[in-house]
């Protein structure tokens, strides 16, 4: 996350822009850096979008290739990064509509639902709910819960939230306006806290720890 | 302020980007409704968790193979 945010000033080159202009004045190796920078952020986007392990691997292997063989066409009036995770979310698009032998896919689909927009559980959470499971067990529902999001709401949620992208970053990279970021952002957040307090309710946790259990076996 | 108004904003009430005059009213707001105050705690703790945790890890094996791949790609395509 904190590789995302600027820590140049205005005026002071990105760390990333150097490494742009080695590898296009001819050393390969310049870009090793920047991949191992940001291989992780690029999977866990594609792995987001596509659902699929495997796709989520050429997803990425394909999203570096191509920003490679385009890097002439990087500006440099946006962040390489923002840049980089644009052609990532096409490529998972891709990759999907090609699953669904195809379909057209959209960032726009199934986004109708009203389901969270209003919260309905107010119950309170037990203090640091995340401890009433082990790693595994969280991880799996952490990840079931995010499925559940139409994907237009999933990837505002993680280059938002988990990626710590900027509103308008969120808006540029996904071709969005600010308001449609910002609407999605909310519904996906409210979304996401209704479906965990289920298991993070103060008297839910033990009952809930059994189901995750019960799922897992 | 009403829960549909503090609903609103509640983003921008996450987000910290809330003029001060504005954060009087959700103060007041949110020491008399319960609901909305467990819904901005937990709203703040779901973004913490998701944001703390990994939950597509990429092992060190996979990640050597997808980066061996790439370069090597890259390195025909120049």
């Amino acid at each position: 996350m904190s590789t995302i945010q600027s820590i140049a000033g205005q005026n002071e080159q990105h760390p990333d822009v150097a490494l742009v202009e080695k590898v296009r004045s001819g050393d390969v190796s310049a870009y090793d850096a920047l991949v191992r920078k940001y291989e992780r952020q690029i999977f866990r986007i594609a792995q987001h979008i596509t659902q699929n392990r495997e796709d989520a691997e050429d997803v990425m292997q394909d999203a570096f290739v191509k920003a490679f063989e385009k890097l002439d066409q990087f500006q440099g009036n946006s962040k390489f990064y923002t840049w980089l995770v644009r052609i990532a979310v096409n490529e998972s698009l891709m990759r999907l509509r090609k699953r669904r032998t195809g379909k057209m896919v959209s960032i726009d689909e199934d986004l109708q639902t009203e389901e969270g927009s209003v919260p309905r559980d107010f119950a309170d959470w037990a203090p640091n709910p995340e401890q009433n499971y082990n790693q595994a067990e969280l991880a799996e529902i952490l990840r079931k819960t995010i499925q559940g999001l139409p994907p237009g709401f999933r990837v505002v949620f993680v280059l938002r939230d988990v990626d710590g992208l900027s509103t308008e970053e969120t808006a540029e990279t996904l071709g969005l306006s600010i308001p449609a970021v910002k609407s999605r952002l909310l519904r996906a957040r409210l979304q996401l806290r209704e479906r965990l307090s289920r298991y993070f309710h103060k008297k839910a946790a033990p009952l809930a720890r059994e189901n995750a259990r019960e799922k897992r076996s | 302020m009403t829960c549909t108004e503090f609903l609103a904003i509640l983003d921008d009430v996450i987000d910290e980007s809330i003029a001060s005059q504005t954060r009087t009213e959700i103060e007041t707001h949110l020491k008399k409704c319960g609901h909305c105050e467990v819904v901005l705690n937990t709203t703040r703790k779901t973004i913490e968790i998701y944001r703390c945790h990994e939950i597509y890890e990429l092992p060190a094996e996979v990640s050597e193979r997808l980066h061996s791949a790439i370069m090597e790609r890259c390195t025909k395509a120049h």
